[in-house]
């Protein structure tokens, strides 16, 4: 393993935990969205309120850090994958601007008379962000990202079959992730009915997001055959791994088991981010531009181990003083 | 839609800069915040602790809330850039990526950290030991202040650009990241940054306090809100006057193209005239004040120093605007000296009388201070960027060659005016808010903050 295959599994770290806590924040986002009217959905939506509010700037820091380390470790491949997907990827950015201002008004918001308006626009980013990062994920391993400033097609680089469906399941992990979570935390906080709604909407959404990736490996197989050899080969087990994860999810959550449904639920999620990076190895984009061409120069590669590991030894601790003293408050409540 | 492409890429240039410029702009009020006032939050709650002073930890616990809402706005616009930097520059991040993201890395080291013990703090309010919470705070300043230093290098590398070698073919080899970091212009550009910071907020807030003075809230909570942030800007002041001096005289010979622009240097040569305000109408300064030899005598000390002008590089290499950017060169000067009587003023008042000056016109210039130091910060960014056109590496990279391809900025750039002045009314009505309902002895809840507390949503009896 080369020092560069090294820096894209940092970087791989970082799309993971982006992937499980990020998600699971838009996904409370999304179960927000479909709360429905604002006496129906007050219940629910102060159980979301309540769980996401400690820890945002944390779940979306990992965004930051894995641009960072993509353009600093691979920029062609960083510049590349901007230039042809600036839609996509603006209106993803737009989305995490809207997402962010709800957090930080979100206090604010409840005392306005607009506050069902603000609250839909803040709710529908949290559709719009996962959705459209997944289609710049479908472009990727669909091969429509050339190399280089110039640039594949602005349009149906990412408006194509392959870009859909990972969008789509991109939603529905986020939705599926934050109903899991949301499970436990109505458990915590003894509330029955809440549970019992988020259970209902967890099993749901992994049955659907199951059967779509079913389906999905058909057009894989016809649009990314790069990525879908890999996934039916090598990744293989990892795949096979994510599908028993999410059944055991399933099956806990329907026999009333709390324990252990957060950590399954995230483990069928970094299954498959790595199960991805595992059948599209060693490609950054599939077929065109591999990690070790992409690579920037080793003094550079050797910097950004250096900071990732003070990064880890600052960050782990402080993260963890964090959410002792959010779970303990959460906790005496 | 193929044939309008070309023609939409053209206009890519001025749209990219122009969106930069507006994000940045914004962005960088709030950093300044971000960077800054925790600080002050923490010499109020020590202040707090140390004597038993109440209103001083009500300041403290106040102002960590307000520390909350800016520096959630501000992850908000800073992510926006980072997305900015690859939507709208791609050519630099494919060429230099690898050498200037290094301290971007550094500086996302800072932000996290600084995003988790803000969170601490607040949280810690009423969870932690009063002390063990004054600590928690610690590292909120230290991680502000190493997160400035670690971006503001990455942009004095592009005034400076350093720590790695050139291939016939353009491409970067034997890359040095620290030399990269500690590039000639990071040494000045990094604590005239950061006490730029300090100097913003601390003129910021006290205005706030300064109005409510005004409108005769002249009790002890407002005059401590006034005086700490105040205080710690008019030190900021003077030491900020002597770095940007030494700056400009680092800028005369590591960018000699933006210092012959902004002080409107046509041609090298020795007995420059400083300019004092004035237009330049083709190549001729008009309606300025010229001291003569004063330019060159600033430089070196001597009226017969060299200074290099416009005229040593082809026109295709000067900045555009120039006179835009000697203008906000001089604003920014002129309000330095303006906020550093105003420093002066306090500090002979406080030694005849251990008082705020008497005169309501001290409060009243302490009241439009906050804005003119924004207003000195943004015409001092102005400087530097629009100065170190048409270069985006200065002399490597020409903006015009980092730009995208993808086309359509504009209307980016139309949905993100209209998105920050949305987000920018709402930051001020959301302080504004926080301000009435703290005026009426309620509490408010933030970001980041455990969960909703009104406390009129309490039933009576509730531990």
């Amino acid at each position: 393993m080369s020092l560069a295959d090294g820096v894209a599994g940092v970087l791989w770290f970082g799309i993971t935990l982006y992937a499980v806590f990020g998600g699971a924040d838009f996904g409370a986002g999304v179960w927000n969205l479909l709360a429905g009217g604002s006496e129906r959905g007050a219940a629910p939506r102060e159980l979301i309120d309540d769980t996401i509010g400690p820890v945002w700037e944390a779940n979306h820091t990992w965004l930051i850090f894995d641009l960072v380390i993509l353009w600093t470790a691979f920029p062609i491949a960083f510049s590349s994958v901007m230039t042809t997907l600036f839609i996509p990827l603006s209106i993803a950015a737009l989305g995490i601007v809207l997402r962010g201002s709800g957090f930080a008004f979100g206090k604010m918001v409840s005392a306005l008379p607009a506050r069902r308006l603000l609250g839909v626009i803040f709710a529908i980013s949290s559709v719009l962000t996962p959705f459209f990062m997944g289609t710049v994920v479908g472009a990727i391993v669909s091969g429509r990202v050339p190399v280089g400033n110039e640039g594949g097609d602005p349009i149906t680089s990412w408006l194509n079959p392959t870009s859909i469906l990972i969008g789509v399941l991109f939603v529905l992990t986020s939705a599926y992730l934050a109903a899991v979570w949301l499970v436990t935390d109505a458990r915590r906080e003894d509330k029955p009915e809440l549970e019992r709604y988020f259970t209902i909407r967890a099993v749901a959404t992994a049955s659907v997001a199951g059967a779509i990736a079913g389906v999905g490996l058909f057009v894989l197989h016809d649009e990314a055959p790069y990525v879908y050899d890999g996934l039916t080969s090598d990744a293989l087990p990892l795949v096979l791994f994510s599908v028993a994860c999410g059944l055991g999810v399933i099956v806990g959550l329907l026999r009333g088991v709390r324990r252990g449904t957060r950590v399954l639920a995230s483990a069928a999620v970094v299954a498959v981010v790595w199960g991805w990076g595992l059948a599209q190895y060693p490609y950054l984009l599939p077929e065109k531009l591999d990690i070790a061409a992409a690579a920037a120069s080793d003094a550079s590669l050797t910097a950004l181990v250096v900071v990732s590991a003070i990064a880890l030894v600052v960050i782990g601790p402080s993260l963890l003083f964090l959410y002792t003293l959010s779970q303990r408050s959460l906790l005496e409540e | 839609m193929a044939d309008l492409a070309p023609l939409l890429a053209a206009s890519d240039l001025i749209w990219a800069r122009t969106q930069m410029a507006f994000t940045l702009g914004s962005h960088i009020v709030l950093a300044c915040i971000g960077v800054a006032f925790p600080a002050m939050m923490m010499i109020a709650n020590y202040r707090g602790l140390k004597k038993d002073d109440p209103v001083a930890l009500t300041l403290a616990q106040r102002w960590s809330k307000v520390t909350a809402v800016t520096f959630a706005v501000g992850a908000v616009t800073g992510t926006l850039l980072s997305f900015e930097i690859g939507l709208l520059w791609p050519g630099l991040m494919s060429r230099f990526g690898e050498v200037f993201g290094i301290p971007f890395a550094i500086e996302g080291i800072f932000f996290f950290t600084e995003a988790i013990f803000i969170a601490i703090y607040i949280y810690g309010w009423e969870r932690l030991s009063p002390w063990v919470h004054f600590w928690s705070g610690v590292p909120i300043v230290i991680a502000g202040i190493g997160g400035a230093l670690a971006v503001v290098t990455a942009n004095a590398w592009m005034n400076t650009p350093r720590g790695f070698s050139m291939g016939p073919d353009g491409k970067v080899t034997d890359v040095k990241p620290l030399e990269a970091i500690l590039n000639p212009a990071s040494f000045y550009e990094v604590p005239h940054m950061i006490l730029a910071a300090y100097m913003v907020t601390g003129f910021l807030v006290a205005s706030v306090y300064a109005v409510g003075m005004l409108r005769g809230r002249r009790d002890r909570y407002h005059r401590l809100g006034f005086l700490i942030p105040f205080t710690v800007a008019a030190i900021a002041t003077p030491v900020q006057i002597f770095v940007g001096d030494v700056a400009a005289r680092e800028i005369a010979r590591d960018q000699p193209v933006k210092f012959a622009a902004i002080e409107y240097v046509q041609k090298t040569s020795t007995n420059v005239p400083e300019h004092i305000g004035g237009i330049l109408v083709d190549g001729k300064v008009k309606y300025a004040i010229s001291l003569p030899g004063m330019n060159s005598f600033l430089v070196g000390w001597s009226t017969d120093t060299k200074v290099i002008g416009l005229d040593s590089v082809p026109p295709s290499e000067r900045p555009p605007a120039n006179t835009l950017l000697h203008l906000a060169f001089g604003a920014m000067v002129m309000i330095g000296f303006a906020l550093l009587a105003l420093a002066l003023w306090l500090a002979v008042a406080w030694w005849r009388r251990r008082d705020i000056p008497r005169t309501p016109w001290f409060l009243r210039a302490a009241s439009v201070a906050g804005i003119a130091s924004v207003v000195a910060l943004e015409c001092g960014w102005i400087v530097t960027e629009v100065g170190r056109q048409p270069w985006v590496v200065y002399r490597l990279l020409r903006t015009e060659d980092a730009v995208t391809t993808a086309g359509g900025v504009e209307v980016t750039f139309a949905v993100i005016v209209g998105l920050y002045l949305v987000l920018g009314i709402a930051t001020v009505q959301l302080l504004r808010w926080m301000a009435r309902r703290w005026r009426s002895e309620d509490d408010v809840d933030v970001p980041y903050s455990p969960r909703a507390k009104p406390r009129d949503a309490a039933p009576a009896g509730t531990p």
